[in-house]
């Protein structure tokens, strides 16, 4: 195996993103991920490829829109403020159909917030990334190590089914760093068909496009996309599962929050509690079917989140509302200590039950 | 074990995140046994997380002054240095430790204090190494962000600190691996090695293979630890 290196998250990431083909990269800087467009300055002049400090946010995720027209792998990557300024484009690659990564390394909001790290843009990423009916395949990284695997599979799930594969990290998984592995085998490549690559002469125009004036043929395009997004949910939900064989307490955390719960976790159990988690590692598709499984066995969720709650809601849904979920929080660029956690695990402990 | 024979200065400098800063509070708590007035400077003005304010806590016990941006570890993302930076220039009683900023983005702040530590000469300016990263693998790689460094803050290095680390997963083997890389740094640069700082656990087995050991105590703390707010 190949020696390890010691990387900042975000660095991690751009490497990740290179070994994956990538060798378009538009964005501009913010903290806390201005590692990411830092490292991919330094790194792309030298291996041929793009690295452009666009005029905004706005103007990266369209020349992100140029570039995947083409189908060749592309990314942006910003924090909270400026993904809200991405989210025009984003919807436009969804009309199109394109396939790019779009990275949020979180801080606090609303508005300009903080620079500390936040998981409040999480109804962002899963709901409402832009206008219209449309989804982003959404992944969250609970280490470095991930910031590397996450980022070389959300290329290849957003070129498998044409869409955007969005990592949504935290400032603290941008900022920390971790001994990591960058051996990633190889790249799957995907026919591109529709790619604006030049027809040769050879083939009818190709057109890339969101504007679809006929109803009757706009129906059909979200119809058809849905279709997708079905096949996406049945199949590509991913989570990891900590102490669950026994838990009749449930926490659920992504993120930063999955490496405060597990410290919880390890406490709570040494003083005789059954807790576990799930973490869920994509937030779109949320792996219901795990959590409605859990539902069945345990008196109690627990969300552990860097946002008011909004990760319950996916909960509540998950299991039908079928056990009571509590929520621990922290907001505004605060991280719950691991003493919040374990308190809310024996509170949880206390009132669970049948609802 | 390192037999600290400081200058009156300190600096330490490097690629962003070869850990200068954890030395840099390593180094001043080093100093304090020897001398009264000690102060550590950090003009980080390119990292928001993971300061040498963070270790506020530590340095206050141990009775060192900080100076650091009042805005460090805030939601105030403003490249601003306190005036009382200039303390470490006119107080030729104090002992100082400077964390210069990652990189030559991070050096260029250092730019202004420069004229005064070249006229008074008591200081020692340090290049901080980790072969474990990614921008820094290799001599040559670790040669240009030194002359980078260098250029934008207009002053030479004139020591080295070896720090090759793989964080929590670091073993002795590792470090014995990074001898060849820092001696070809130190071959190609005429600079000696200062130091090989060494996490305490391991610090006494690497003091039997070299010379020079520094044993340091990690202070900055990954927050998915902490029991209780800062």
């Amino acid at each position: 195996m190949a020696e390890k290196v010691l990387m900042k998250g975000n660095e991690a990431l751009a490497e990740a993103a290179i070994m994956a083909g990538c060798r378009h990269y538009f964005g501009y800087p913010i903290t806390p991920q201005t590692e990411v467009a830092a490292y991919m300055s330094k790194k792309m002049p030298k291996i041929g490829g793009t690295f452009l400090q666009a005029e905004s946010e706005i103007a990266a995720i369209n020349m992100v829109l140029g570039v995947a027209s083409t189908g060749k792998r592309v990314m942006t990557s910003s924090s909270s403020p400026g993904i809200s300024l991405k989210s025009e484009g984003l919807s436009y690659l969804a009309g199109c159909d394109l396939p790019a990564l779009v990275v949020n390394v979180q801080r606090g909001g609303p508005g300009l917030g903080g620079i500390q790290p936040s998981q409040s843009d999480y109804f962002h990423a899963t709901r409402g990334a832009g206008h219209g009916d449309f989804h982003m395949i959404v992944l969250a990284p609970s280490n470095v190590q991930e910031m590397v695997d996450l980022t070389f599979k959300g290329f290849d799930l957003a070129d498998k089914y044409r869409m955007t594969s969005m990592i949504l990290a935290d400032g603290t998984m941008g900022q920390t760093m971790e001994p990591v592995s960058l051996e990633m085998g190889e790249v799957k490549t995907y026919d591109k068909p529709w790619a604006t690559t030049g027809t040769k002469m050879e083939r009818p125009h190709n057109i890339v496009n969101s504007l679809f004036l006929k109803p009757e043929i706009l129906e059909e395009e979200n119809f058809k996309r849905y279709e997708r997004y079905k096949k996406i949910e049945e199949t590509e939900a991913l989570y990891d599962e900590y102490m669950m064989d026994d838990a009749e307490i449930c926490v659920v955390a992504f993120g930063i929050a999955a490496r405060v719960s597990h410290n919880a976790i390890d406490e709570a159990r040494k003083a005789g509690i059954k807790v576990g988690m799930i973490r869920p590692i994509t937030l779109w598709p949320f792996p219901k079917a795990a959590l409605k499984a859990a539902s069945e066995k345990v008196k109690a969720f627990i969300s552990v989140e860097l946002s008011m709650g909004q990760m319950v809601e996916d909960i509540d849904l998950a299991i039908r509302c079928a056990k009571p979920v509590l929520l621990c929080n922290r907001v505004g660029g605060m991280i719950p200590t691991v003493k919040n956690v374990y308190d809310s695990i024996m509170q949880a402990n206390e009132i669970g039950g049948d609802r | 074990m390192l037999n600290l024979t400081p200058k009156r200065v300190t600096l330490f400098s490097g690629h962003y995140g070869s850990g200068k800063t954890n030395i840099a509070v390593n180094y001043a708590l080093g100093l304090k046994k020897q001398f009264d007035n000690v102060c550590i400077a950090d003009l980080d003005i390119v990292n928001p997380y993971f300061r040498t304010k963070d270790s506020e806590k530590v340095l206050n016990r141990a009775g060192i002054k900080l100076i650091s941006s009042e805005y460090a570890s805030s939601n105030v993302d403003l490249p601003a240095l306190p005036a009382e930076t200039y303390a470490i220039l006119d107080n030729p009683a104090l002992h100082a430790v400077i964390d210069v900023g990652g990189d030559d983005r991070g050096a260029l702040a250092l730019g202004r204090y420069v004229p005064s530590l070249l006229k008074e000469n008591d200081y020692d300016m340090l290049f901080v190494v980790n072969r474990f990263r990614p921008l820094t693998r290799d001599v040559k790689s670790t040669l240009e962000v030194m002359n980078e460094i260098e250029s934008a803050c207009g002053m030479k290095f004139n020591a080295i600190v070896n720090n090759s680390n793989l964080g929590e997963e670091t073993t002795v083997e590792n470090i014995v691996s990074s001898f060849k890389y820092a001696d070809e740094i130190s071959g190609a640069t005429g600079l000696p090695i200062k130091m090989t700082a060494v996490n305490e656990p391991l610090a006494a087995e690497i003091a039997q293979i070299t010379e020079n050991v520094f044993p340091i105590k990690l202070y900055v703390m990954q927050s998915w630890k902490l029991q209780e707010d800062r």
